[in-house]
């Protein structure tokens, strides 16, 4: 009878913990999606934000801008991290790699701010201009370690007997690696890139030194570019009813464009793991 | 003599795992390795095409010659070995790929890209591992969604699309049924008129059955060499007898 009530006492808590970790995020996105979805319409995709005291207006630039962003930093961080990630899974115990690895998790650490600041100083001092590449690659700086560590866990979870079958063959070790290791752990290895994308695509702090924002369309990279997670910023600290109102709607998009990710990682490791496995 | 072994010495680290290994493989013939457990067969077997050289700290000494040439000479292709010494693990190693691209990696790695030569071959050699009746009609779905027997004579067809000179068999009917097993044990005598076959067993009925010589391990020695048929009714040494009849091992 005792272990019984004990049981069902254990049980509650438990659910009320799980609840308690639900309700903020739950809120969160009702919130956003009430807010935000009020506040949508067509024009928000394909306008320009108006100035001050002129109703309607939207974020074109600043989708956009983020696009643009997140392709930079995917362009900088998902070839070096993968090359290093496979280094370090097959190189394992080296100095060098206790050392990469090492340097991977501080890098994990590091204030996102920081990550802007060398950017800053990398990128945008030496040119006296704010630009879109300093923002990729701050954002990539922020993506790398997630995409070196995934790599190479799962690079370390294909089967031994995989590498053996290929060397068997008459495979090089370079050839076993790229033709049969490489795609055994890829559906593993995208979901963590996407991961890290939806990552950084919700970051503001790295952009502030580096992208800056901009009022205007543009696609040139060495100029500041708009981002949606800037002009949330910009227009939540703004005293305009009318600019708040923008603001909902961008932290709606930038939510459902997480989520988008997120459910694409899902679905290619599905589909992935399906022609692996079946 | 097809394979020459004499005094092969294996280390792992400072660790001596066989000692003074002297066997001669004849062509065209199945040499069966039976032993305990960690008495040496699979890293002796491991050894004929160097696929101990992944493993760090270990080291081979000694002689080992695949048609009089020794393979630990100075300046041996490695790749080049292990395309004409094919090897079949315990644990069946399909890629994660199609039947057909399975089969066809190791002419793909070689250089061949002719379309029509690489269905030829891929069908010859999955006939060869009597595969291709369960198979050809679904070339091009995942290998991996196969049965535990048909992914084993899979990589059987793999290892042969390369047309290997001599086929390693790592116990490879340990983790199948009886059924698939039969169905190994017939290939393997079928495969031996064309291929010097080497496999290593725990199972000593598959060596009376599949092998032409049988050596029988013992703590990393050979303790007896001989025609099977020997080695199972008339063996010279109290210990393989011991063994063979189940008295330890």
């Amino acid at each position: 009878m005792k272990r019984k009530i004990v049981s069902r006492l254990a049980e509650v808590f438990c659910a009320v913990c799980v609840l308690l970790a639900l309700v903020p995020l739950a809120l969160i996105l009702f919130y956003v999606i009430k807010e935000g979805l009020t506040s949508l319409n067509l024009a928000f995709f394909t306008h320009l934000p108006k100035p001050v005291g002129e109703t309607g207006g939207g974020m074109a630039n600043a989708i956009v801008g983020t696009l643009i962003l997140i392709g930079l930093a995917a362009l900088f961080a998902v070839p070096v991290g993968c090359i290093a990630g496979m280094h370090l899974s097959e190189y394992p115990s080296t100095r060098f790699s206790s050392t990469v690895r090492f340097a991977a998790d501080v890098l994990n650490g590091v204030p996102s701010i920081v990550i802007g600041l060398f950017a800053y100083g990398l990128l945008v001092l030496p040119v006296k201009r704010f630009n879109a590449v300093a923002g990729g690659f701050a954002l990539g700086l922020l993506m790398l370690p997630i995409v070196v560590r995934t790599t190479e866990e799962l690079l370390r979870l294909v089967p031994a007997g995989m590498r053996e079958g290929a060397l068997a063959l008459g495979a090089t070790r370079s050839r076993a690696v790229f033709s049969v290791i490489l795609p055994a752990a890829l559906p593993g290895i995208l979901t963590g890139i996407l991961v890290a994308l939806a990552r950084v695509a919700g970051e503001t702090a790295p952009l502030l030194f580096t992208a800056l924002n901009n009022q205007y369309f543009s696609t040139n990279i060495f100029q500041p570019i708009a981002s949606l997670t800037v002009q949330v910023f910009t227009y939540a600290n703004s005293p305009y009813d009318d600019w708040h109102r923008q603001a909902w709607a961008g932290a709606f998009l930038l939510v459902m464009i997480i989520l988008t990710l997120s459910i694409v990682a899902r679905l290619a490791v599905r589909r992935l793991e399906r022609m692996n496995r079946a | 003599m097809k394979i020459h072994v004499q005094d092969f010495d294996f280390y792992y680290g400072d660790t001596k795992v066989l000692h003074g290994i002297n066997l001669d493989v004849p062509e065209r013939q199945v040499t069966a390795l039976i032993g305990p457990s960690g008495c040496g067969k699979s890293t002796f077997i491991r050894s004929i095409n160097r696929m101990n050289d992944v493993i760090p700290e270990a080291r081979g000494e000694g002689l080992i010659e695949v048609d009089g040439k020794n393979i630990y000479a100075p300046g041996t292709d490695v790749v080049a070995l292990r395309r004409r010494v094919g090897m079949v693990f315990q644990k069946s190693n399909p890629f994660p790929k199609s039947i057909f691209d399975n089969v066809a990696y190791g002419l793909r790695i070689g250089g061949m890209r002719d379309k029509r030569a690489l269905a030829e071959t891929v069908e010859k050699s999955l006939n060869r591992a009597a595969l291709w009746n369960e198979v050809k009609d679904r070339l091009h779905q995942p290998a991996m969604a196969l049965s535990g027997g048909q992914q084993q004579r899979l990589c059987i067809a793999r290892a042969l699309a390369v047309d290997p000179e001599i086929l390693l068999m790592d116990e490879p009917a340990s983790a199948l049924d009886p059924i698939a097993t039969t169905k190994i044990e017939e290939l393997i005598w079928e495969l031996k008129e064309n291929y010097t076959i080497v496999i290593v067993t725990h199972n000593m009925q598959q060596a009376a059955r599949v092998s032409d010589r049988t050596a029988f391990f013992m703590l990393g020695r050979v303790v007896e060499y001989a025609e099977t048929n020997t080695i199972f009714m008339n063996p010279k040494v109290k210990m393989t007898e011991d063994y063979v009849t189940g008295r330890f091992g």
